[in-house]
């Protein structure tokens, strides 16, 4: 069920600004790929290419391809809300529906899905909530709104929530910079649980979680301010860390970057 | 203490001091709190005043009054005793706001929606100006407007939408149209609806455009489409903006005058009072804004204000219970 991601010659524009350059590269199903990189890199605009949410931002557009297994998400005919419903997303900073319960906040997809099973629904979010490494903290208390939880509560009730519809993909844009080092932990452990199933693609800032959780890296790169990013290598995160091919990678993981 | 590191310590005089708050700043704190504290308080006194005000000048007359002065439907506030109630007058002047507020209140919204989450800019913005012109416009020209343009197509009898009414929902007495009055209450409903549906929309289109991006990404992401979009954040973040701007609108339309006053025919007789919406009757306002000339002894304003009085506490339980249920919302 998880699928490859296969990218080529892709550029992603912001209006007349290209913030993305010509980037290729390849996703392997059931892996972990981390997407590192300065700030501005387009690492977040790359990675919102993937389930055409780049899309929803007046005046942004994208050229090239992205191939799902064998099919090109930017094909015409493609819908982009079944695109986004096989290729599940998590953002950086947390955010639950407020108004929902943590019930309903996970329960969300299937319903837009039209599951309407009370029993189905009560199992998915129960199993995705356990998944997410929520559920003892919260099961006495599945009507309370998403909003009162903690930030890492909340980040991982948002984690359920994407895992809940079972995505083939999950892509996760800095999920872990607004918690604390326990959330971290556990969402760190949450990735490698969720890897045999999932092809994950995470961006960080952070060079241990890189190393720690993923089997590949992308590093990204921008010349300077107004040009648009650009991938500089992709390779395995062993490798990578131990013997970059590229002096600017070298450079930006021993910190030495500008 | 706080300074003893310094190498050179700052004069005495230009310390300054951790304890009193005598600074221009804190002047200018206590003018700020005095000014609105002060504001708040008139406010207050002017609802109050107003209250008092009413309660003061109808309670002789209601003393004297010879019906209930709730449950009657009699208004003969020259007879010698005065008799006079209000049945008729409240059951016309709710009956057409809630309608109109029933029709407003969907269009509205869906304009606001379209504007704020459909409509590329440029459309918006110009329509959105468009909807705050209609604000604008002077209660009379859509009296006039619905009396003599509106009016005939809704009272004509072999067409039109009363015609599509009746065949629809004729055997509830409230749509019967056994007899049907020119200006009617479903037309000044109607009127009313367009009358309030632009401060409806002008809030709610405020309330749609404060979703955070947040909300609307993370249904996408979950692949809501457009509307369930809507349904799954818009609506649930914009709820209880929508109900204030509701309560706003029905208080507008349960005052309304002038537009009111010249649409309703007056029903020709006491007697004949009827629970259609077809049939002519008179609001609060409209009764009184139409005898103002008979306004000559205390007794006989008595009776107008203390009908007055009424629609007051009505606007006020009206803007009450709209808070009660905001708040109620706000912390489930
Ligand atoms: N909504 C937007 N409209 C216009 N330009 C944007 C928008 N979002 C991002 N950009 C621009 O696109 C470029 C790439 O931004 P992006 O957010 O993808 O970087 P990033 O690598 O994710 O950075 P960070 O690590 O800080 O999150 C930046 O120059 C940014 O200013
Ligand atoms: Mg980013």
């Amino acid at each position: 069920m998880a699928k490859r991601i296969d990218v080529s010659g892709l550029d992603a524009f912001y209006g007349h600004f290209k913030a993305v350059e010509d980037v290729s590269l390849t996703v392997e199903p059931r892996s972990v790929t981390a997407f590192i990189g300065p700030s501005g890199c387009g690492k977040s605009t790359l990675l919102r290419t993937f389930n055409r949410m780049h899309e929803v931002i007046p005046g942004a557009r994208v050229s090239g391809k992205v191939m799902l297994d064998d099919e090109n998400l930017y094909d015409d005919g493609v819908d982009p809300v079944a695109v986004r419903r096989t290729v599940g997303m998590v953002f950086q900073r947390p955010n639950p529906f407020p108004t929902m319960s943590i019930y309903d906040n996970v329960a969300a997809g299937l319903r837009l899905n039209g599951v309407k099973n009370k029993k189905v629904l009560d199992e998915v979010v129960e199993r995705s909530l356990k998944r997410a490494n929520l559920w003892g903290e919260v099961h006495d208390r599945l009507g309370k709104p998403g909003s009162s939880l903690s930030g890492g509560q909340q980040q991982r009730l948002c984690i359920a929530r994407a895992v809940a519809v079972e995505p083939q993909v999950l892509l996760m844009d800095e999920p872990c910079s607004a918690l604390d080092p326990i959330s971290t932990l556990a969402i760190e452990d949450l990735i490698q649980d969720l890897k045999d199933r999932y092809t994950i693609i995470i961006v960080t800032h952070n060079m241990q979680q890189a190393a720690r959780v993923s089997d590949r890296t992308a590093f990204f790169t921008i010349a300077g301010a107004g040009k648009p990013g650009r991938l500089v290598e992709i390779g395995d995160t062993a490798e990578m860390f131990s013997r970059p091919a590229e002096k600017a990678t070298e450079d930006y993981i021993t910190g030495r970057f500008g | 203490m706080t300074t003893a590191a310094t190498s050179s310590p700052p004069s005495p005089a230009a310390t300054p001091s951790l304890i009193s708050g005598r600074g221009t700043g804190r002047s200018g704190d206590r003018i700020f709190s005095v000014l609105t504290r002060g504001s708040g308080a008139l406010v207050v006194v002017l609802v109050v005043l107003t209250g008092a005000f009413l309660l003061w000048k109808s309670v002789p007359s209601l003393l004297d009054d010879d019906v209930n002065f709730i449950t009657s439907r009699v208004w003969q506030p020259a007879a010698n005793p005065p008799a006079f109630g209000i049945a008729a007058l409240l059951y016309t002047t709710v009956l057409s706001s809630v309608l109109a507020l029933l029709m407003a209140v969907p269009v509205s919204v869906g304009v606001a929606l379209f504007l704020t989450q459909c409509a590329p800019r440029r459309l918006a913005t110009p329509l959105g100006y468009l909807v705050d012109l209609l604000a604008a416009v002077p209660s009379i020209i859509y009296g006039l407007w619905g009396a003599f343009v509106l009016g005939p197509v809704i009272a004509g009898t072999d067409s039109g939408p009363r015609r599509a009414i009746e065949d629809a929902l004729g055997w509830i007495p409230l749509f019967s149209s056994t007899s049907v009055a020119r200006g009617n209450v479903f037309l000044a409903s109607v009127v009313l609806a367009i009358m309030i549906l632009p401060i409806v929309t002008a809030i709610s289109r405020e309330v749609f455009l404060q979703v955070p991006r947040a909300n609307i990404e993370a249904a996408l992401a979950l692949g809501a489409t457009r509307w369930e979009t809507i349904r799954v954040s818009v609506l649930p973040f914009g709820k209880p903006g929508v109900i204030t701007a509701s309560m706003l609108g029905l208080g507008r339309a349960l005052g309304e005058t002038i537009a009111v006053t010249i649409i309703l025919s007056q029903p020709s007789s006491l007697e004949d009072f009827n629970f259609s919406v077809f049939y002519g009757g008179e609001t609060f306002a409209s009764k009184i804004a139409n005898n103002a000339s008979e306004f000559s002894t205390p007794q006989k304003t008595g009776a107008y204000i203390a009908a007055g009085l009424v629609l007051f506490v009505v606007t006020f339980l009206v803007n009450a219970l709209a808070r009660v249920f905001i708040s109620r919302r706000g912390d489930v």
